[in-house]
C-alpha cells in the first residue's frame, strides 16, 4: 500500500481513516459540522432576536428597508446557512435512530436534505430580493 | 448467518420506561423535542421573509395570523423552544469539553437549561410588548 499523497483531514482519527471512515464512510465529519454550526448559530440566533425585537409594530416599508440593509441581510443570511445546515443534520440523526426500515430511512434522510435546502433557498432569495429591490 | 428466528430471540437493551425520571433525561428529551419543532419552524421563518419580499399584501397577511391567539401561542412556543435549544446546545459545547460531568454539575446544568429558557422567553416577551407599546 501507498501512502495517500493528499493529508487527512485534522478532525479525523487514524483509525478512523484505516477503517474506511466508519460505517457512514464519513468519519466525524457529521459531529464536526454539527458542532461548528452549533457554535455559530450561538451568536447569530442572538442577532437574530435582536433583528426580529426592532422589527416589531413596524409596516412593511420599514421592515423592508431594515432587512434589506447590508448588515442586517448578511446577519440574516449566515443565520439561515448555519441554522439549515445545522438541522439537517440534527434530524438526520433522529431519522437514523427511530427509523429501521433502509427504504423508508433512505427517503427520509433524502426528503430530509430536501427540506433543509428549499428552506435555505427560500430565505436566502428573499433576503437577497429584499436587499437588491429587484 | 444467523436465521431470523435466532436473531428475534436476541434480548433487547432497556429503553427508557425501564429508568427512572431524572432531570438530565428530561432535558436530553427536550432538546430532541426543541430541535425537531424548530426545524418544521423554519417554515414560518420562509413564511415571513418570503411575505416581506412580496409586498405589504402577503406581509399583512403573516402579520394578521401572528396577531391571533393560535398565531401568537406559535411564535410564544416557538421563542422557548429556540431559547431551550441554544441553552441545551450551550450545556452540550460545555461537555465537549470535558466539564459538568458531575452529578451536581449535571443536575445545576439541566435545571438553568429549563429555568433559564422560561425565564429567557418571558423577558423577551415582556421587552417585545413594551416595546409595541402594549398588547394588541
Amino acid at each position: 500500500m501507498t501512502a495517500p499523497h493528499h493529508s487527512p483531514p485534522p478532525h479525523r482519527t487514524p483509525l478512523g481513516i484505516v477503517r474506511g471512515l466508519g460505517s457512514a464512510r464519513s468519519g466525524t465529519d457529521h459531529f464536526w459540522s454539527q458542532r461548528l454550526t452549533a457554535v455559530a448559530n450561538v451568536p447569530l440566533v442572538i442577532a437574530f432576536v435582536v433583528i426580529v425585537i426592532s422589527l416589531l409594530g413596524r409596516n412593511h416599508a420599514a421592515a423592508v428597508q431594515i432587512i434589506g440593509s447590508p448588515l442586517v441581510a448578511i446577519i440574516l443570511l449566515l443565520f439561515v446557512a448555519s441554522v439549515t445546515y445545522h438541522m439537517r443534520l440534527g434530524m438526520q440523526v433522529i431519522i437514523e435512530d427511530y427509523v429501521h426500515g433502509e427504504l423508508a430511512k433512505l427517503a427520509l434522510v433524502l426528503a430530509n436534505t430536501f427540506f433543509a435546502v428549499a428552506v435555505a433557498l427560500g430565505c436566502g432569495y428573499a433576503i437577497l430580493k429584499l436587499s437588491f429591490g429587484v | 448467518m444467523a436465521d431470523s428466528k435466532a436473531r428475534a430471540a436476541r434480548p433487547l437493551s432497556p429503553h427508557l420506561q425501564i429508568y427512572r425520571w431524572s432531570w438530565t433525561m428530561t432535558m436530553s428529551i427536550l432538546h430532541r423535542v426543541t430541535g425537531s419543532a424548530l426545524f418544521f419552524g423554519t417554515l414560518l421563518l420562509a413564511w415571513w421573509l418570503i411575505a416581506a419580499a412580496s409586498g405589504p399584501k402577503a406581509y399583512a397577511q403573516v402579520e394578521w395570523f401572528m396577531g391571533t391567539i393560535i398565531g401568537r401561542l406559535i411564535l410564544f412556543g416557538y421563542t422557548w423552544a429556540l431559547i431551550h435549544h441554544a441553552l441545551g446546545g450551550i450545556r452540550h459545547l460545555i461537555w465537549d469539553t470535558l466539564h459538568g460531568f458531575g452529578e451536581q454539575e449535571r443536575m445545576r446544568l439541566a435545571q438553568a437549561t429549563l429555568f433559564g429558557s422560561v425565564i429567557l422567553t418571558v423577558l423577551l416577551w415582556v421587552v417585545g410588548y413594551l416595546l409595541m407599546g402594549g398588547t394588541r
